[in-house]
């Protein structure tokens, strides 16, 4: 068997609005697979149809050969979740929470390896409540894999975390995929989308509107190229809208920034060489995977939030 | 992958240790909140210490009985205060708690599921309970000479009944308030005057007729004069069915209205 997930036409909605509408992907065994989308795109409300924590009004989900609405049983043996928003009693230690939840699955991890490979022995008599936002990531990180689960989904796996404790968060999850679990990651965080995901699905008002690696959504949401210089000597623009596929020139201070259809580096810097212009500060911007969110997600959906949410989280 | 798919059980249930964990849990929790152990089981104790010394409480409470004392009647009142503050200010709070932070949530994706941890709340307040009762009717009886009751089968009756009304009440609370916040103002707000018509600022048997009707109606009002009757080896069924028809009603209305999320 080499699917582990398998989602037709799953379709979910709350008081008259459908909030998931005709949504499938599979997710293979051993990948990590990516959900990303702005807010309210449905993200969540697939994974917990996946779950098992909510009914979908249409469609079929197979999670590992079970059916997550009827088999809740034996699927919550073996799929590890990590919820959004999920706290623990405030005065339960972060030992007591992982040996509590270790008692709760037939062929537990053990829990002191894991809280020794979280990083949270040291905190094994803290309380949940005294706990900081990164620790109580890592704290639910090791609750979803106690029972050594086949499949584990991450909600917002390393929001609220400082970078360090982000990068060390992505470093456990490549183990844990190493050692063969299939890892479902929602996120909005785009860096952290392309440094995991094999795949990823884009979601945008309950729709996958692209699934593909992260470099083939990079790619193929714009191939467009963002040249930037400052030339030594004034250089003459219409010859540079002359090039084949340069779509725009716009001059900021000292600074000249061309915009081309495909790749044309090249030729940009052999006009300038003809007329003996050095260009200083010489800089190619590529699309990412965010440029390629943001065209996706579309102009309905405002940029900026999803930016200024990011950058908070970064803080 | 394949060789460990294999060697795991068909149809794996929840092992009973998951709910033993859970319950040692939750008494952990509620000796560590602090607040369960101080009001719920200190204060009674407490005033049944200080009742016991005061000379007043000792003489009898109506010349027409001069077997009982003051204080014999008011230990029924103590054990019915027990009840009241674990079922309407510890239990409320803490099972909203629960659901309000994503607590019930999270289980409800582990095997064991969501159910179990009430159950483990509910095992752990009806223990304390009951352990706190005992230790009250024994320090009342050794150090205080307060009888034991006369019909501790009709007893034991009365205070299971109390109780299953009063905890199904505190599961009621628990299941239409939102937030902890929330539950613990409404259990706050009840006690008082669930405890008044107990008879814990006045005597039942001093009120005026008219109150001490309306306190024969009230959960607590029945559950004390339940206890008061078997304790002085009377029968009487009425209050025992109105607790029998509390714990009903609260019980169906809390099954009906409980959320998990």
């Amino acid at each position: 068997m080499t699917t582990a997930i398998e989602v037709q036409g799953l379709t979910k909605q709350y008081a008259g609005s459908t909030v998931v509408r005709d949504v499938s992907f599979m997710v293979e065994r051993g990948e990590i697979f990516g959900i990303i989308g702005p807010n309210g795109a449905g993200k969540t409300t697939t994974v917990e149809c996946i779950e098992g924590l909510r009914k979908p009004d249409a469609g079929h989900i197979r999670v590992l050969g079970l059916n997550p609405a009827r088999d809740r049983g034996e699927l919550r043996e073996r799929l590890g979740v990590q919820l959004q928003d999920a706290e623990l009693p405030a005065r339960l230690q972060v030992g007591e929470a992982l040996r509590l939840y270790s008692s709760f699955y037939a062929a537990p991890a053990d829990w002191r390896a894991l809280m020794e490979m979280l990083g949270l022995t040291g905190k094994q008599k803290t309380h949940f409540g005294k706990l900081s936002g990164g620790q109580r990531q890592r704290l639910s990180i090791a609750l979803a894999l106690v029972g050594q689960p086949e499949v584990v989904v991450l909600d917002e796996l390393t929001t609220g975390l400082d970078p360090q404790a982000r990068r060390d968060t992505w470093t456990l999850i490549e183990g844990v995929r190493d050692r063969g679990t299939t890892v479902v990651l929602v996120t909005h965080f785009m860096a952290e989308a392309e440094r995991l995901c094999d795949r990823i699905a884009v979601f945008d008002s309950g729709r996958i509107v692209a699934l593909d690696t992260p470099a083939a959504l990079a790619a193929g949401a714009d191939a467009s190229q963002r040249i930037m210089f400052r030339p030594d000597r004034p250089l003459d623009e219409t010859e540079l809208l002359a090039l084949p596929e340069v779509r725009g020139v716009q001059r900021r201070g000292g600074q000249v920034t061309v915009t081309c259809a495909g790749a044309m580096l090249n030729a940009v810097t052999t006009l300038l060489a003809r007329h003996g212009i050095v260009a200083g500060q010489l800089r190619v911007d590529q699309a990412s995977l965010e440029d390629a969110f943001i065209a996706l997600t579309g102009p309905h959906h405002d940029e900026k939030t999803t930016r200024a949410q990011e950058k908070s989280d970064v803080r | 992958m394949s060789a460990d798919t294999a060697t795991r059980p068909a149809a794996p249930r929840p092992r009973p240790p998951a709910l033993r964990r859970l319950t040692l849990t939750e008494l952990t929790l509620f000796l560590r909140e602090r607040a369960g152990v101080i009001w719920g089981i200190g204060l009674p104790m407490a005033l049944l210490i200080v009742f016991g010394n005061v000379p007043g409480f000792r003489k009898p409470v109506s010349p027409a009985v001069p077997q009982v004392s003051v204080l014999d009647s008011y230990v029924p009142v103590l054990l019915a205060f027990v009840l009241a503050m674990i079922a309407l200010n510890v239990l409320p709070p803490v099972l909203a708690g629960y659901r309000e932070k994503g607590v019930l949530r999270r289980l409800s994706a582990t095997p064991v599921g969501a159910v179990r941890v009430l159950a483990a709340q509910l095992i752990v307040d009806a223990g304390m309970i009951a352990v706190t009762m005992i230790a009250l009717l024994v320090v009342a009886r050794f150090a205080f000479s307060v009888a034991f009751p006369r019909q501790p089968t009709e007893f034991a009756l009365a205070v299971v009944l109390a109780g299953l009304a009063l905890l199904s009440l505190g599961l009621l609370l628990a299941s239409v308030l939102p937030t902890s916040r929330g539950a613990n103002a409404a259990g706050a707000i009840l006690f008082f005057p669930m405890m008044f018509f107990a008879g814990l600022w006045l005597p039942v048997a001093a009120m005026p007729a008219a109150l001490r009707h309306v306190s024969q109606a009230t959960p607590l009002g029945a559950a004390v004069q339940a206890m008061t009757d078997a304790w002085q080896g009377h029968w009487h069924p009425l209050h025992l069915l109105i607790l029998a028809g509390y714990a009903l009603a609260f019980a169906v209305a809390a099954a009906r209205l409980f959320r998990w999320e």
